[in-house]
């Protein structure tokens, strides 16, 4: 498939690309409405300022919470089914050692960090991806025990039950809004990146 | 073959490559101007299409929780020492405007699919036999609190009168204009009672004197305060929060 003078690899499986923007679009609807849940009977003191919440007032953001988080759930079922028996998991996201990622973070703040081949991830990018995935189990476990403390009241005896569930809830929210957050800032230092998650292919690196 | 084409032209440094930014800049404010669009929720929200399509997974979410919803599974009890002190107040409208029901010439109406409709004075309902709990009111907005709430058992009273417990919604009017639904698994649940007494004393106004159908597996809106009727149907009774938006099932 490849041309010869052209050096064109191809990066991400379709299955990755189609579920990576279909769970952006989820997590903005599901973090954006849980804000304004949140608002309604706040566990810190503070506020998220409405202007940046997604359903107008709590019906609202109750009905696009628990209509969005299907779509969560679905794709990541896929996404994580894919990633095991493809074996995508296994060649891209590991080995994986603490030392690595201590190093990595650190090159990258003196903004030497290698991602020159992009099919490859560096052990900054693996920690951060496998810390999202984490946060995105822990959202929904914790998310169902609020959604249905009674129901689901043997879950909740592992968090705290439904006050316990609730602080997990919004303590892993914050956690992946800020790594989200790092993402975005990576893409925007490293552009190249971005078409490869539309397009699947990047120009190796010589 | 025209992902090629934008992959050359991203290759080469000519004024394609210009191009190729531009548009990638295009793409980029698109998604911002997307994400900006969702933020502003309240304008997305109220489009008719999108109201539609939430409408439909809160429908969804009705069949949803129902499958989940077991008759068996309790909601958890605590001891007397976990009781919430005070109890928060919450309705509609604030604590000074609380309907005071007059005891003396309250009867509570039956209405539906119901074989005896004769209604109930409090003497009459206070005579049933009482069963206590002390569970968790877990409210929509997120709250929660514990308090002890005393009278019959909702399922022995509904065999009492005769309701048809084929039937699928019971609706219950309230002396405060208020209202709400149920279906009937809850209904028929062994917590769910119709209670008279709130720690241990008659319900004072404000927490719905004479009588609160307390639903320990339901949010708390779903848990009447003030009942004047109940009618047992086969047609959506819906209720004061859940023509609102308010998910109609909200078990717990």
């Amino acid at each position: 498939m490849e041309s010869s003078q052209t050096h064109w690899v191809s990066i991400h499986p379709l299955v990755v690309r189609i579920t990576h923007w279909v769970n952006a679009l989820a997590i903005l609807i599901m973090v954006t409405s849980g804000w304004r849940i949140y608002n309604a009977s706040p566990i810190f003191p503070f506020r998220i300022p409405n202007e940046i919440t997604l359903g107008g007032w709590l019906a609202g953001s109750l009905q696009w919470h628990f209509a969005a988080m299907w779509l969560l759930v679905a794709n990541g079922i896929v996404y994580v089914t894919y990633g095991i028996v493809s074996g995508h998991f296994r060649r891209k996201l590991f080995p994986l050692t603490p030392r690595a990622v201590w190093h990595d973070v650190r090159e990258a703040f003196r903004g030497k960090l290698a991602h020159e081949d992009l099919s490859m991830y560096n052990a900054a990018q693996r920690a951060a991806y496998l810390a999202i995935i984490f946060c995105l189990v822990v959202l929904v476990f914790t998310g169902l025990v609020i959604w249905k403390p009674v129901q689901f009241y043997a879950i909740g005896q592992f968090m705290g039950d439904y006050e316990g569930a609730r602080i997990l809830h919004f303590c892993a929210m914050a956690l992946m809004v800020f790594i989200v957050l790092v993402h975005i800032l990576m893409v925007i230092l490293v552009p190249r990146t971005f078409p490869t998650m539309i397009t699947g292919r990047a120009r190796r690196a010589s | 073959m025209k992902k090629r084409t934008m992959a050359t032209s991203l290759a080469a440094h000519s004024p394609k490559l210009i191009r190729s930014v531009e548009r990638r800049l295009f793409l980029r404010q698109g998604l911002s101007v997307g994400a900006l669009a969702m933020l502003s929720g309240c304008n997305l929200t109220d489009d008719e299409s999108v109201q539609q399509v939430l409408e439909g997974m809160s429908r969804w979410n009705d069949r949803a929780q129902a499958l989940i919803f077991s008759q068996t599974r309790l909601a958890p009890e605590f001891p007397e020492s976990a009781i919430t002190k005070p109890f928060p107040f919450n309705a509609f409208y604030t604590e000074a405007e609380v309907t005071v029901v007059d005891g003396k010439d309250y009867k509570l109406e039956l209405a539906g699919m119901i074989r005896d409709k004769k209604p109930w004075t409090l003497p009459e309902l206070y005579a049933l036999p009482q069963t206590s709990q002390i569970t968790r009111h877990i409210c929509v907005e997120g709250w929660s609190a514990i308090g002890k709430w005393s009278g019959v058992r909702f399922s022995d009273f509904l065999a009492r009168i005769g309701a048809d417990t084929t039937a699928k919604y019971i609706g219950f009017d309230c002396a405060d204009d208020y209202s709400t639904s149920i279906d009937m698994a809850t209904a028929l649940h062994p917590q769910t009672l119709l209670t008279f007494r709130f720690a241990d004393e008659i319900l004072p106004p404000k927490y719905g004197f004479p009588m609160k159908l307390r639903i320990p597996t339901k949010l708390g809106f779903k848990n009447p305060k003030h009942i004047v009727a109940m009618t047992v149907t086969n047609e959506y009774p819906g209720g004061y929060w859940e023509d609102q938006g308010y998910n109609w099932f909200s078990g717990s």
